[in-house]
């Protein structure tokens, strides 16, 4: 039913929506601009050269808290590529978060050295598991590019894999979001086995060193915070340029109508192959960059209901922009940080709410709050001029637009 | 109510004990008390028979005074009026002296003024015993528990008889199966005497002991048989014993195949009673209900709820942290109970089943007309709107019933199981199944014989022309959810007997039946049931192959994933020249 909504071939109208387009993108340009200059420059200046009495001073825990909000928008742009550029509702991508997080950690865990409890070379639990020496798997993660390397290997050829026995058999809609989410399940069991030699529920923990330098100094957390900034940009960039590629269109034309994509010639299955690719090393970045800041990982991380958090970021920021996930995460991560602590009990229940009334009242989001409200004003208004006249479809479908691209 | 059982059990069986006690001046207890205390003043021989005979009644009181006498607990008290032969208590006072209990009346022992005596252990004279008299004892003690009332405590008896490799107890045993009437202890009677024939010097004893035991598949000798097989010592003893185990472990296998098949078989079906629900929700209506598992866990709720109610009441308070003034608001609610016992408070369970459909169905309508039904165009966003319920009904539970998981406890008849030749097969396994095969013909029946069916079918292969020719959809697709939700309440009411039941309860489940229906196919009753039988089986030999339960369930994943490149529609696809 995804792909088979009915799309109502209106004339396009004129002025007005365009203009509302023009007028958003110019917004978007300004605001991302501005949030840049904020995130990159403001806040790591106001954290290093205030002293911490001063009212603009911002705390290294604040810093470390962005951080790990800005690796959550990383996750929440990789969901949104999918979901709202190709329609493909992902409930998996936490996995290649995890993947990546994993692969980061396996480095740290070996910079750990001796210092750890046991005061052993390898790992503390691996001492504990009983094994004496370090096996064979984790040698090369001594070094990072190697452990980089590995987060971008495991999570691109496991969506590879995956991908391409979901695509080639035609499986989409929410067949596909439940086996992403079998998938995220069926790894999650898996790690949080002991035998994997990867930790086991306790995951790893407990890091000190990241290239030599002090994981606990706040100058390296504000060094990873920037890192993380900048690695968002780049996402945000990319992705940005992707979709004004013919690509990001034949993408959006897979999201309207897969089937008259197929039908024009296009091989949608190996489009949305790519996309899955490119998305699961999106969410492999933002994990990559996760772990550092937060100290650990463990398999609850690939627990089925954190992609659907995920989900729920983009959601509530609005699918089918690149700002959207990245308001999304950051104002939800806030809400549940300030909820968690305010109303312990009642927090699952605020983000239920949350959801529900999202999807209920507001499909596109934050982002598409404007635009809705804008709608909704124009109905009134012309409610009152025309009485008689029959309404015209308030909205245009987002099908249209790429649609009438595609067309050209 | 969850204590309140234990409790009475506790007091039942002290009422029992007390009785016991009371009963102990009866007829027949004076005559083994006297002669009790006869034996135990007598000597050699004699004494040995003596204490045959006693044990041979079965009385509890020979029982106590043997067991206390290597212990040097049986003293004999010298007093004015001779020998008086007597149990020292275990219990000692701050001097470190106990009382006794004479043996002859079971009064504690007194002095001549009629003052209870206390004893210090060093200054008594302990019965004698020597080493002929200790394994007499033993003997005795043996006999004593073969005689026990309860057949599990004799067939525990005989095996240990069984595995005591000496020879001497065949007699025993043999004295047994004379009394025996149980068929269980019969066979394990049979099975320890060959057991401790094993042991005979003679080869043909032997031989004839091993073609026993392999007739009667005994397990628990496997390991002795394996032993003579191995030793050099007697070729023809060895080759009929390699041709027991031989059968033995046929036998294993066997259990073991049909053992896993059962258990796939029951697996499967509790799959299929988690399943069908969904099977009707998103098989047939297209919604994504994420708050199925939720829906599961009200049904196990009702049951706990019920239960409490035929036993002590329920009643819950919750504190919301928000506040009116200076007063944090509260709500909460006690309901009485009818403090029933025995099979009345049994009997809860046959109300919990229809009240947990109800409830869960109401549920589901109420779920269905709030929000469901403003998303059927949508149903990607229906999977996301249900999570949210379904994050909001798990926190509900935490509120109302506790984070931990409650306690719901299985009515008699459905605890306990079917031996079949050491084959296990457990009442609630069998009721899982045969409730499933119950609630599969009840679905079949309402979707193919009833009105309401007619119009769920025409509904769901065309929604629109269904409208047209007047058919109230909306209304359908109410009472549908609702039918669907109802359905998972009864598989909740069903996984409250076998499995624990807490808020997280319908997680568990959930992406398991998400699978069970995909690879049915959707839409599909019939594919929803094959599935699950062939993933509970596939699941349990994988499991019994991989030996961890969590490895076969990752080969069952991926298998499934595979299935879907060979048939992307699962097993019974509806075809339509429709796309999607």
């Amino acid at each position: 039913m995804e792909t088979g909504r009915i799309v109502f071939h209106s004339k396009p109208q004129p002025g007005l929506k365009h203009m509302q387009r023009a007028d958003f993108k110019k917004f978007e340009n300004w605001g991302v601009v501005l949030a840049a200059a904020i995130l990159l420059v403001a806040l790591p200046y106001l954290n290093a050269f205030t002293p911490e009495s001063s009212f603009l001073h911002v705390s290294n825990f604040t810093i470390n808290l962005y951080g790990k909000y800005l690796c959550y928008a990383i996750l929440a742009i990789s969901v949104d590529l999918l979901w709202g550029y190709v329609g493909l509702l992902s409930l998996g991508q936490a996995l290649y978060f995890s993947l990546g997080g994993y692969m980061m950690g396996m480095y740290l865990m070996r910079m750990i050295g001796d210092l750890g409890q046991y005061h052993k070379a390898i790992p503390d639990f691996l001492v504990f598991l009983g094994w004496t020496t370090l096996p064979t798997f984790w040698k090369p993660f001594s070094s990072l590019p190697f452990a980089l390397m590995m987060a971008c290997l495991l999570p691109g050829l496991l969506a590879l894999l995956f991908g391409f026995l979901a695509f080639r058999s035609r499986i989409r809609g929410v067949y596909f979001s439940i086996l992403t989410q079998a998938l995220t399940y069926g790894a999650c069991l898996l790690f949080f086995r002991n035998s994997l030699l990867l930790g086991g529920n306790n995951g790893f923990t407990d890091f000190k060193f990241i290239l030599g330098y002090d994981l606990r100094s706040p100058t390296t957390q504000r060094a990873l915070y920037i890192a993380t900034v900048v690695a968002l940009l780049m996402v945000y960039g990319v992705c940005r340029w992707l979709n004004t590629t013919k690509f990001g269109l034949v993408q959006r034309a897979i999201r309207d109508s897969e089937n008259r994509v197929l039908f024009s010639g296009y091989a949608a299955g190996n489009y949305k192959l790519f996309a899955y690719v490119i998305a699961a090393l999106i969410a492999s970045l933002g994990g990559i960059l996760y772990v550092p800041q937060v100290g650990i990982i463990n398999p609850s991380e690939m627990a089925p209901d954190k992609s659907l958090e995920a989900v729920v970021w983009v959601a509530v920021g609005g699918r089918g922009t690149l700002i959207g996930p990245v308001l999304g995460a950051l104002i939800v991560n806030a809400l549940k940080s300030w909820a968690t602590r305010a109303y312990p009990d009642m927090w699952l229940m605020f983000l239920g709410a949350l959801f529900v009334l999202v999807t209920l009242f507001m499909p596109k989001g934050l982002v598409g709050l404007a635009s809705q409200l804008r709608a909704v004003k124009e109905r009134v208004l012309r409610k009152r001029q025309s009485v008689n006249k029959e309404m015209p479809p308030a909205e245009m479908p987002p099908a249209t637009a790429a649609e009438n691209n595609l067309a050209k | 109510m969850n204590v309140r059982l234990p409790f009475i059990l506790v007091v039942a069986c002290l009422a029992c004990l007390t009785r016991f006690a009371s009963a102990a001046p009866a007829a027949a207890d004076a005559q083994v008390r006297t002669n009790l205390a006869a034996a135990v003043l007598a000597n050699g021989e004699e004494q040995q028979k003596m204490l045959i005979d006693l044990a041979n009644t079965g009385s509890k009181i020979v029982r106590e005074v043997l067991v206390g006498w290597p212990r040097d607990q049986v003293i004999v008290y010298e007093s004015t009026n001779g020998k008086l032969p007597a149990v020292l208590e275990d219990e000692v006072d701050a001097d470190g002296k106990a009382r006794a209990i004479r043996i002859d009346n079971g009064d504690f022992l007194k002095d001549d003024k009629g003052d209870i005596l206390h004893l210090s252990p060093t200054d008594v004279t302990p019965a004698e015993s020597d080493a002929a008299l200790r394994s007499t004892i033993q003997k005795a003690l043996d006999i004593l528990a073969l005689s026990a009332p309860d057949p599990d405590a004799r067939r525990a008896a005989v095996q240990k008889l069984g595995n005591s490799a000496r020879e001497s107890n065949l007699q025993v045993l043999k004295l047994r199966l004379e009394k025996e009437h149980d068929s269980a202890v019969i066979k394990s009677i049979h099975e320890a005497t060959a057991l401790l024939e094993l042991g005979s010097a003679d080869p043909a004893r032997q031989i004839s002991a091993i073609k026993n035991l392999a007739k009667l598949d005994s397990i628990g000798s496997l390991d002795t048989l394996k032993r003579l097989a191995n030793s050099k010592t007697n070729a023809p003893v060895a080759e009929a014993a390699r041709g027991a185990v031989n059968s033995i472990e046929q036998h294993i296998s066997a259990i073991n195949i049909f053992g896993t098949l059962f258990r796939g078989l029951s697996l499967g079906s509790i799959l299929l009673i988690v399943a069908l629900g969904l099977a009707i929700t998103f098989g047939l209506m297209g919604v994504i209900n994420m708050a199925h598992g939720e829906m599961i866990a009200i049904g196990a709720y009702t049951c706990y709820v019920i239960q409490n109610l035929f036993g002590s009441g329920f009643g819950f308070s919750i504190i919301l942290p928000f506040h009116f003034g200076s007063h944090p608001i509260s709500f909460g609610l006690h309901l009485p109970g009818l403090n029933a016992t025995g099979l009345l408070y049994e009997s809860y369970f046959l109300f919990a089943i229809p009240l947990s459909f109800i409830v869960a169905a109401i549920a589901g309508l109420v779920i269905e007309r709030a929000v469901i039904r403003f998303l059927y165009r949508r149903p990607l966003e229906s999977l996301l709107a249900t999570w949210g319920i379904s994050l909001i009904m798990q926190q509900l539970f935490r509120m109302v019933f506790g984070a931990n998981n409650v306690q719901v406890n299985s009515p008699s008849w459905l605890q306990g199981h079917f031996d079949i030749r050491d084959l296990i097969l457990g009442y609630n396994r069998i009721f899982v199944i045969g409730f499933a095969v119950m609630i599969v013909a009840g679905t079949w029946l309402l979707l193919t014989k009833t009105p309401l069916g007619l119009l769920i079918r025409a509904v769901m292969q065309n929604r629109g022309m269904a409208s047209c020719i007047g058919v109230r959809t909306d209304r359908v697709n109410m009472l549908t959810f609702a039918f669907g939700s109802g359905l998972a309440g009864l598989a909740g009411a069903f996984l409250s007997q076998i499995g624990n039941v807490g808020p997280s309860l319908g997680q568990t489940y959930i992406v398991d039946s998400f699978m069970t229906v995909v690879v049915g196919g959707v839409g599909s009753i019939v594919g929803t049931v094959w599935s699950a039988v062939g993933i509970g089986t596939g699941d349990q030999i994988l499991q019994q192959v991989s030996g961890s339960p969590v490895t076969g369930k990752i080969v069952m994943l991926i298998i499934i994933i595979l299935f879907l490149q060979w048939k992307p529609g699962g097993l019974f696809s509806i075809r339509s020249r429709s796309l999607d």
